[in-house]
């Protein structure tokens, strides 16, 4: 009885479902808007407008879409690793000390292609060894990953309250945030690569970090699929006693792919804090440690369904804040119920629809569920 | 033939696009002993769970006593008086006897009244059928025979006319199978309706009265028993000729390859399992390890291979020590010659979700041939997975299809083909056709044979008597951790099975 279903061809299964699920998420949206008095339509067609209709807003999708598109991959590679790092959002927010610590020494004597690499550099180490000290607990000690990285949230959490309402803040400010960084600690903006298409932009923190995204995306599938290392994870991943068979190192795999995750957490802190706010603030992170999680489900653990996962999550965040503005009974709590639903449609109930579709391809065209392949399977 | 006591009319079962049962047609004798066998995958297990209600056909009758039945849940099956005893018990470990019997049958709010009522009602069930077992036990310190006594005795609780048998006699001792059996055929003189499950042809032409043999979903035939052959039944299994036991010459064993001494392994839980255990593997040899499973072998394997830390004792390689208490691991003893198949493919032998080519280089992939820098060589190791699949007749022949969609003996294929084609000095085998198909059998046996007569040290381990008998040219039998005795391959079924169930301890020490 192992195996109860067929496989769909790929498009079906990376195409078709998660549309389907989408979709069906949409429409129960919709009525949720319905019940607040509101015409569902009127708000599916601003939320998109919003998103996508004018330069300003596709840059803003894409500036939330490259926060996501780092926390998506962080927790992805865990997952390959059969871990589940929920530390994302710590990991990402301590990473702001490290990119603080570059930024106020050398904004001033570095150009920003200096101090970039620099921050990279901090902000991946510090947010690696914020995940390495669950992952020693959990190689060593098997204190469970989930309950530890949630811990050192609210450890991360604590320790930038204090810096930054201490130490990091200038003596005379009132906010509890670092000082501006100088130019040299400034991204350059990307949207003229928008304008060319010949949208208009007004101001939009689309930032460099967009193209550094896109390259990790590249990196972590040469890593996932390509090199031995990611073999031993994915090994790991799925049979811890496989990977013990093969003679791979337990503790050795779990705190190099945490380390990995964590890095990559932290990278993501780059995009609001030099491509944007150009200073370190409290609360920066802002959950999107935990959009993380729905964006790696959503694209399936791969970096191309992260990136996309992240530029429709950009999408509802950014054509949300305009659905807020437009219908006043809507308000930012209705993008969280959206946002919910998405999650649960396209993570949580993701193969809800998957035995009726499978069912439907197999009376149409039982060869393309690979009926000879499967043959033996179902006693 | 007697008034039927089921009868299944054009049963259809999907999973998905997998047809496991396509119309099915099958009528059995009220009061027979019906066999039902076919390779692993073949649809008997769906069958048997569609009657029991765990799930509902697509299409088609079932008829109980003559009268149309609908089974959606265990709880119809059982109102109609089918009872069904599982491969894998399902009692209650820190329950007794009696409690498990009336669990889910209690007759009232306060348990005192029903116990009393279910002890005279065991009691007489007991007296009845043979099926002596102490109420009072608690089930996790019965052994596993008795335990399956209380699962037959759950079901005749529940009024069952008509008790189903999933491959009852998988974890029992020939002692406790032929116990066993005289308690079906007890069953049947009293009238009861017996459906037994099993893949071992033997057990069916012992005591069935009919059989029906299914193959690829389908039912291909019924036969008396007394009017067919275990031949006739295997060729029916698979749809060709298969032969039952493997050819071979004498064993022309060389040096001593592993020299295992004073090995004592744990398990979690720091119960001994092997224990003081010593024996060597000549080149050119296979050993065979006798024993009812859960005696000490998966350990035993674990132990050699690395897998598992041993506490105390030697391991020599080549004539080189290994360090098992210590920082030995499997790649190590790999790199040193040493191929493991284990026990459990789906959960260590293999990673299901990868494609074959990633799997045929598990536990091979620092192997420089396989790698291009810290880069996998995706070329190198699909041209070397297909030349595998070529070799080991593997199907289908597709190296990017994903491990869990090949059938068990092509599974099964892949590991022996990933551990033999390294050339290892020594081949460690667990259990090496279990849920295996029959032609597959005979395909590994005779690879296993091979690897001998090339002159390396093997050791089987398998809870088949049978595939130990044929195969080896030594045989250990283990019990209780120990090595209980020594015989060549001439040693009776008797013999072994009476070793085996830990009788001649003493006789076979001296």
């Amino acid at each position: 009885m192992s195996a109860p279903y067929a496989k769909l061809p790929a498009w079906a299964d990376y195409g078709l479902i998660p549309l389907i699920n989408l979709f069906v998420a949409f429409v129960v949206a919709g009525f949720v808007v319905l019940l607040v008095g509101e015409n569902p339509l009127r708000a599916a067609v601003i939320l998109v407008e919003g998103a996508f209709g004018k330069g300003t807003g596709i840059a803003f999708t894409l500036f939330y879409a490259t926060t996501f598109i780092f926390t998506g991959l962080s927790v992805a590679v865990a997952a390959h690793c059969g871990l589940f790092n929920i530390g994302t959002e710590g990991q990402a927010y301590i990473a702001g000390l490290g990119i603080a610590i570059v930024c106020l020494s050398f904004d001033s004597t570095l150009p920003w292609w200096l101090t970039f690499p620099l921050a990279i550099i901090a902000a991946a180490a510090v947010g690696a060894l914020w995940a390495l000290i669950p992952a020693y607990l959990q190689a060593k000690r098997g204190s469970h990953i989930v309950i530890t990285t949630i811990m050192f949230n609210f450890i991360a959490a604590s320790i930038m309250v204090y810096l930054l309402v201490g130490p990091l803040k200038p003596a005379a400010s009132q906010a509890p945030q670092t000082r501006n960084f100088l130019a040299g600690a400034e991204l350059p903006k990307l949207n003229w690569i928008i304008e060319l298409f010949g949208a208009k932009i007004r101001s939009a923190p689309l930032n460099v970090t967009f193209l550094l995204a896109l390259v990790m995306a590249f990196l972590v599938w040469l890593l996932i699929w390509r090199t031995k290392l990611g073999y031993e994870m994915r090994t790991y991943g799925h049979s811890p006693k496989a990977a013990r068979y093969a003679g791979i190192s337990e503790t050795r795999i779990i705190i190099t792919a945490m380390m990995i995750s964590g890095g990559l957490a932290g990278m993501m802190a780059l995009n609001p804090v030099m491509g944007d706010q150009h200073n370190v603030a409290i609360d920066f992170v802002s959950g999107a440690g935990f959009v993380g999680i729905a964006v790696a489900l959503m694209g399936r653990l791969h970096p191309v369904g992260i990136v996309l996962a992240a530029i429709l999550f950009g999408m509802l965040y950014q054509g949300g804040a305009e659905l807020a503005f437009e219908m006043p009974a809507i308000s930012r709590d209705m993008i969280v119920i959206i946002q919910g639903l998405v999650i649960l449609f396209a993570g949580a109930l993701e193969h809800m629809f998957r035995p009726y579709i499978q069912a439907l391809f197999a009376s149409f065209s039982p060869r393309s569920v690979g009926m000879e392949a499967v043959k033996g399977k179902g006693a | 033939m007697a008034q039927a006591a089921i009868e299944l009319i054009g049963i259809n079962k999907s999973f998905g696009a997998v047809r496991a049962n396509r119309d099915i047609n099958l009528e059995i004798g009220r009061g027979t002993i019906h066999g039902i066998v076919g390779e692993n995958g073949a649809g008997k297990s769906t069958l048997m769970s569609i009657l029991y209600g765990f799930y509902q056909a697509d299409s088609g009758e079932i008829r109980v006593g003559g009268q149309p039945a609908s089974i959606k849940t265990p709880n119809d099956a059982i109102a109609l008086g089918i009872g069904m005893v599982h491969q894998h018990f399902m009692l209650v470990d820190n329950f007794t006897v009696l409690e498990n019997v009336i669990l889910g049958a209690e007759s009232d709010a306060l348990l005192k009244k029903s116990i009393a009522k279910a002890r005279s009602e065991l009691e007489r069930l007991e007296r009845e059928y043979g099926l002596e077992v102490d109420p009072d036990a608690v089930i996790e310190e019965l052994p596993v025979g008795l335990q399956q006594r209380v699962e037959i005795l759950k079901a005749l609780y529940r009024g069952a006319e008509i008790l189903i048998l999933d491959e009852p006699t998988g974890v029992l001792t020939p002692a406790e199978a032929d116990h066993l059996f005289r308690i079906l055929g007890q069953l049947k003189d009293q009238g009861k309706t017996v459906v037994l499950i099993t893949h071992k042809l033997r057990e069916i032409m012992a005591i069935t009265d009919t059989v029906s043999v299914m193959r690829q979903g389908t039912m291909v035939a019924t036969r008396e028993t007394r009017k067919t052959t275990v031949e006739e039944l295997a060729e029916l299994m698979v749809g060709r000729r298969v032969l039952l036991r493997v050819e071979k010459g004498e064993a022309e064993a060389g040096a001593v390859k592993l020299a295992v001494k004073n090995l004592t392994v744990r398990d979690t839980r720091g119960v001994t399992m092997v224990d003081d255990i010593s024996f060597d593997i000549r080149a050119g040899e296979i050993v065979g390890i006798a024993g009812v499973a859960g005696n000490g072998q998966s350990e035993l394997l674990e132990a050699i291979s690395g897998i598992r830390r041993a506490v105390s004792g030697s391991v020599m390689l080549d004539g080189k020590p290994i360090d098992l208490t210590g920082a030995a691991d499997p790649g190590e003893l790999r790199d040193r010659g040493l191929a493991h198949v284990p026990e459990d493919r789906h959960h260590v032998g293999l990673v299901l979700a990868f494609e074959e080519n990633e799997n045929s280089i598990l536990g091979y992939h620092d192997d420089p041939r396989y790698l291009k820098g810290p880069f996998l060589n995706i070329d190198a190791i699909r041209n070397d997975a297909r030349d595998k699949i070529a070799k080991y007749d593997i199907r289908p022949a597709d190296c990017r299809l994903k491990t869990a969609n090949f059938s068990g003996g092509n599974q099964q294929k892949i590991v022996l083909a990933r551990e033999m084609e390294q050339d290892p000095g020594v081949l460690i085998v667990g259990q090496p056709t279990r849920g295996v198909d029959v032609g597959a059998i005979e395909f590994i046996h005779k690879r296993l044979i091979a690897m001998r007569d090339q002159g390396k040290a093997v050791l089987v381990v398998s809870v088949e008597l049978d595939e130990i008998r044929s195969l080896s040219d030594r045989i250990l039998v283990m019990f209780a951790g120990r090595i209980v005795g020594e015989r060549g391959p001439e040693a009776t079924e008797g013999e072994l099975g009476l070793l085996m169930a830990g009788i001649e301890h003493q006789e076979a020490a001296e």
